[in-house]
């Protein structure tokens, strides 16, 4: 840094204020090089090496990460955490940017309505996986009401298993977790629509654009960088699914809706092989970033930046 | 065809009565899904589980015994204890710490300032679960293990509150701390008389959401505290389900104790609730 160079104020060299400086970001700095670097480096070392029970074993280069490889329960978490990005991303953008364009409408109660659908955000999730346990069991109100949907048509179905089935074990945990969720990206969307110029929905509606026209050619663009926003936070979030599985079916029948990071904590804390657990919490920070850089890179083709 | 359709264009349009039917409907719908887990727990805390059982809902079997059950069996009273001594401290020392940093990297002029937070900047997208094991190791080796100690300091040092009180004091004019220095003021003095004082909102949602992020955390807790009288509040629900897993109206009572304050809390400042849950989104605007 040259500081005579600079013309801009904020960023000329004062040399009194050096060692202040140092000092104020001193407390937040010490924290970070420990909790946060030291980590990232302690992570990295454990992932290649041998880690049992007393610690640092020997180097093991990259035999952790080959073991994953060859292990049928880490693809089984893999697929099932695809699942979960794949079903609930998508999901509660829809339902979420639908509830925002509900309640923007000039009606009245929105602020009730927001307040209920925001609930669920606030809530412990634990107390929500129970609540769902409940929801979702053999016998429990949703298969009731199934059940009497059911025979009310006659329809020749029968209430699913939804916890102790491999095939609707996920679709619990899918669904408790657009119940917490959606009223979160309700809100960001909300924030969006409130900031899009009325002057535009205006002009296009003086130009004989029909109400699904001036959504689909107004509204989507100008929101675009929100759903950009939202689709990455959401994706990350699902990524590290944890404690909705871990609470309400533990990860079961038969690893069926174990995510990546329950694994991980399982690894770690009940087989002690913290060395497979860094790297597959490795594994996961590179899928991470690869779909986050992925997702920026094709951003060009779907964004809409209003000052370009 | 044209008014109804307005109601999907996203604009605050005034709608034709058979729209606003339709979208009130719908509304109606999205609440009573959002609402029904709330009721199905309060319902089911309040009747024994024979009554659950047999969908007997008959006035004769509501009673506050569950909860009685429930305050015998577990304590709750330890847990919202040790949820509020690490929730509070976190927020308060979390926040006064980035404060101090984001103070020096948006208004002090100091070698490697830039150099610093874009080292900070490089780590926020480093998920979790990697600093997880090695925390926790940490955490052990300073024999911290199932202590406050435990569940505090690792969660105060954020590179997400850094960055957003800088932004908000980089916002701020800086003839403020030129006018003070000519008086005569500390830099210390500068932030705490002049830019605290000015940042009383964002400071609010940003405890809010730092508040409400530790009070339901789960995994961290989970991983470093193994005795009872240890645990946080979601910790010890999540272990009472381990022992009761179908004893629902035990299950049910205790989830209500969970989650009745802070509902509470959440319907008297419900704006900045959202303002402070949100914040972690307006990142998108």
């Amino acid at each position: 840094m040259t500081p005579h160079t600079s013309s801009r104020r904020l960023f000329r060299w004062r040399p009194d204020q050096q060692w202040e400086g140092y000092l104020f970001i001193l407390p937040s700095f010490l924290g970070f090089l420990v909790f946060i670097v030291l980590a990232v480096v302690m992570s990295l070392g454990i992932s290649v090496s041998e880690w049992g029970l007393t610690g640092f074993k020997g180097f093991a280069g990259l035999i952790n990460y080959q073991q994953l490889l060859r292990d049928p329960v880490f693809w089984q978490t893999s697929w099932n955490t695809a699942f979960y990005i794949v079903t609930i991303v998508p999901l509660q953008l829809a339902l979420g940017l639908i509830m925002a364009v509900g309640l923007n409408q000039a009606i009245r109660g929105a602020l009730v309505y927001r307040l209920i659908y925001f609930m669920p955000v606030v809530t412990t999730i634990v107390a929500g996986a129970i609540v769902f346990r409940l929801l979702l069991s053999t016998n429990g109100p949703v298969n009731s009401l199934l059940a009497s949907a059911f025979g009310l048509f006659n329809l020749p179905f029968s209430a699913p298993n939804w916890l102790g089935s491999s095939q609707f074990s996920k679709w619990s945990v899918v669904l408790l977790t657009l119940w917490k969720n959606t009223g979160f990206t309700m809100v960001v969307y909300l924030a969006a629509l409130q900031g899009v110029p009325r002057e535009l929905y205006d002009a296009a509606h003086t130009d004989g654009a029909n109400g699904w026209q001036r959504f689909r050619n107004v509204t989507l663009p100008l929101i675009s960088p929100t759903t950009f926003f939202l689709f990455i936070f959401q994706m990350i979030g699902a990524f590290q699914l944890f404690t909705e599985p871990f609470v309400m079916t533990r990860g079961g029948p038969a690893n069926s809706s174990l995510s990546v990071v329950q694994y991980i904590y399982f690894a770690a804390f009940r087989d002690i092989r913290m060395d497979k657990a860094a790297a597959m919490a490795w594994v996961l920070f590179i899928f991470i970033f690869a779909f986050t850089l992925f997702q920026n890179f094709m951003q060009k083709r779907w964004v809409y930046y209003e000052s370009e | 065809m044209a008014t109804i359709g307005a109601s999907f264009s996203g604009s605050p349009t005034r709608l034709s009565t058979p729209a606003r039917i339709g979208l009130h409907v719908l509304l109606f719908l999205f609440s009573t899904i959002m609402l029904a887990p709330f009721a199905v727990m309060l319902v089911v805390s309040l009747i024994p589980n024979t009554a659950f059982l047999a969908r007997d809902f008959s006035p004769a079997n509501f009673s506050l015994q569950n909860y009685v059950r429930t305050f015998e069996a577990v304590p709750f009273g330890r847990y919202y204890i040790n949820s509020i001594v690490v929730a509070v401290s976190v927020t308060v020392l979390q926040i006064l710490i980035s404060s101090l940093a984001a103070f020096a990297f948006a208004r002090l002029r100091f070698r490697g300032r830039e150099a610093i937070f874009l080292f900070y900047l490089a780590t926020l997208m480093i998920p979790f679960p990697v600093t997880l094991i090695p925390n926790f190791l940490i955490v052990k080796n300073l024999g911290w293990y199932d202590t406050y100690l435990a569940l505090i300091v690792p969660s105060l040092f954020s590179v997400f509150s850094t960055f957003l009180l800088r932004q908000y004091y980089r916002g701020l004019p800086l003839d403020f701390d030129e006018a003070a220095r000519m008086d005569g003021a500390s830099s210390l003095r500068i932030w705490w008389q002049i830019i605290v004082p000015l940042s009383g909102p964002v400071l609010a949602t940003l405890s809010i959401f730092v508040f409400q992020g530790v009070w339901n955390d789960f995994l961290w807790p989970l991983v470093v505290t193994t005795s009872e009288t240890m645990r946080t509040i979601p910790v010890g629900l999540a272990a009472f389900v381990g022992q009761y897993s179908t004893a629902w109206d035990l299950l049910m009572a205790g989830s209500v104790i969970a989650l009745l304050p802070v509902l509470v809390l959440y319907v008297i400042g419900q704006k900045w609730f959202v303002q402070g849950i949100a914040l972690s989104g307006m990142g998108g605007r």
